[in-house]
């Protein structure tokens, strides 16, 4: 075998070896969390919020977390749709999607999909405290929707800038306006994409913990009010983590699980939805 | 009969009825789109004046030097010297790059070049999972894997560790950044034409001659970029790093010793901020050099990969 061939073949088995060890971790890290976490999970736990006495070793469940979660989860992606829908709009092609404008409120959104949850978190903190709210439902749903804005307005402009000019064209010809050409033409191709891109921001919402920590608080009764903190599964984790309880500890593995398993289901459904809602598109 | 015809008559601009409404309604929209669009560059400027603004007492009351380089924390005295938290950052990040992007690299190398259609078909869907993933999920992965296994590793090495340190954040942030990292490099070999390959291959070099040479070598640059963005990602991650990590307030001298990173700092401390008012103002300090970070590096990584697509002439 000559040198090259040699060389040739060293590579291969590292480059095999890389790959194995970037899915080993994907499995292992699913792999832990389903072995520790599933275990201690019962189905009790699902239906009961944790409760005065949890955080001290007594029997709880996460149903506060959950539900917490989810309105949390909604109300981000909810205010991030509300803005990244003319955001996208207005990046294209037939608004300011070539001008100076447009190249420079892509980088901002680049800038905006960089920065760290943790910075969104303090900058919300800073909105709330102008606005006098305290840690609360509402404050978190501020703070998740700027961390969800970039990731689903990157998604959808990807999606439209896809649509076919000639489609765009046709309806132009036809004597459409802009926002007709925008709303019966983008929007309806784009929708399949749009899903996609509302799912993926909605589970990134729903896993970060950074952002809610300061905004939404904690507490361990179920979600009331906009205006009461509320509990969410990341920080119920790092929560429980932080317990000198085993008990409270080993439902830390039980939030996780729950956590990992919701993150799953969001993005299968991504999957299957763009295919579902495909048939709309005029390809 | 007629009359009804010459109702409809078509305007200048638009055939059907209703053309000033809908004009108008146009007109209207143009400038909602257009003021959203704006909204996010205020957004932008909005952030940075916001943290500049809450960090101005700490940011004036010494030299910029003196808090970015004194290790004193603390924050009842209103002592805030962010050195080791600095230190801590770069320990844990640098570190995780190091190790994360020759796996990296090598993964996007083989899922670009060598592998087959259904190793791929299963890789993209990885990958997104792994991107996907909470990092508090991490974090307690890392507590219930990394940590122990680092402390064992370290009595064998005969030292004592208890695997909270820069290690365990790093092996932790490693794997965080692997989408990141493999998603860009493979975008950007993909990027060079086809072409270039074949003539390669055709003057007799072997496949990872050709990766070397050619491949490897015109995108150059699209590699920095994605080790810069990893980087980015890496350098603002908070939970993760912040369960396995220790946090202890010190400058780190060993990747068995613990680290204090900043966004770590940022969470950790915010339950004391209503007490002490000035260490919010240090917190946002922290939040302010996170984010000039990253933003630099984000800015300098896109300029990077656009340069690339305008000279191999791919589509950008």
């Amino acid at each position: 075998m000559s040198a090259r061939r040699l060389e040739e073949a060293v590579v291969k088995l590292l480059m095999v070896a890389a790959g194995l060890i970037v899915a080993g971790s994907v499995i292992g890290v699913v792999g832990v969390m389903l072995v520790k976490g599933l275990p201690v999970f019962t189905p009790r736990m699902l239906v009961q919020a944790s409760g005065g006495g949890s955080s001290l070793g007594q029997e709880g469940g996460i149903l506060n977390a959950i539900l917490g979660s989810l309105c949390l989860g909604f109300g981000g992606t909810l205010g991030a749709i509300l803005l990244a829908l003319p955001i996208v709009s207005a990046l294209q092609r037939d608004y300011a999607g070539r001008t100076f404008f447009g190249r420079f409120t892509r980088l901002a959104l680049d800038v905006l999909w960089g920065i760290p949850s943790i910075v969104y978190g303090a900058f919300g903190f800073i909105i709330m405290l102008y606005l006098g709210i305290r840690a609360s439902l509402l404050g978190g749903i501020i703070a998740l929707t700027l961390v969800e804005l970039p990731i689903m307005a990157r998604g959808m402009d990807e999606v439209a800038r896809l649509v076919p000019v000639e489609l765009k064209e046709a309806s132009y010809a036809l004597g459409s306006t802009r926002l007709e050409v925008t709303l019966k033409v983008t929007w309806r191709q784009c929708l399949p994409g749009f899903v996609t891109a509302g799912l993926l921001a909605f589970g990134r919402g729903i896993g970060d913990a950074a952002s809610v920590l300061f905004t939404a608080g904690y507490s361990e009764y179920l979600p009331r009010s906009l205006v009461r903190p509320v509990a969410s599964l990341p920080i119920a984790v790092y929560q429980q983590y932080l317990s000198p309880f085993p008990e409270v500890q080993q439902r830390a593995y039980a939030s996780a699980a729950a956590l990992l398993l919701i993150v799953l289901v969001v993005s299968i459904l991504s999957r299957l939805s763009a295919a579902r809602f495909s048939r709309y598109v005029v390809r | 009969m007629e009359v009804k015809v010459a109702e409809r008559r078509p305007d200048a601009t638009l055939l059907s009825s209703g053309g000033a409404a809908r004009k108008l309604a146009d007109r209207v929209a143009t400038a909602g789109l257009y003021a959203a669009a704006g909204c996010v560059i205020l957004l932008v400027f909005a952030i940075g004046l916001a943290l500049v603004v809450k960090s101005w007492p700490v940011l004036t009351g010494r030299p910029l030097a003196q808090v970015l380089f004194s290790s004193v924390w603390k924050p009842s005295r209103g002592e805030f010297g962010f050195y080791p938290f600095i230190m801590g950052t770069l320990w844990v990040t640098v570190l995780a790059m190091a190790m994360s992007v020759p796996v990296s690299l090598l993964t996007a190398v083989y899922l670009a070049e060598y592998a087959g259609r259904r190793v791929r078909a299963i890789a993209k869907p990885l990958l997104d999972l792994l991107a996907g993933i909470p990092s508090v999920v991490f974090g307690l992965c890392g507590w219930l894997a990394v940590v122990p296994a680092v402390t064992a590793v370290g009595e064998k090495l005969g030292q004592f560790t208890t695997g909270l340190c820069v290690l365990s954040g790093a092996i932790v942030l490693a794997v965080m950044v692997f989408p990141v990292t493999i998603s860009v490099c493979e975008e950007v070999l993909h990027s060079v034409p086809l072409e270039a390959r074949e003539a390669s291959l055709a003057v007799g070099a072997t496949h990872w001659q050709t990766v070397k040479h050619v491949l490897l070598r015109a995108v150059y640059p699209g590699i920095t970029a994605a080790v810069i963005l990893g980087f980015s990602r890496a350098f603002g991650e908070t939970m993760a790093v912040l369960m396995v990590v220790g946090n202890v307030p010190q400058a780190p001298h060993s990747l068995l010793d613990p680290a204090y990173p900043l966004p770590a700092l940022i969470a950790n401390s915010y339950g004391e901020v209503m007490t002490i008012p000035r260490e919010e103002s240090a917190l946002m300090l922290a939040a302010l050099i996170l984010m000039v970070v990253v933003i630099a590096f984000n800015v300098l990584a896109r300029v990077v990969i656009r340069r690339i697509y305008v000279r191999t002439g791919g589509a950008g």
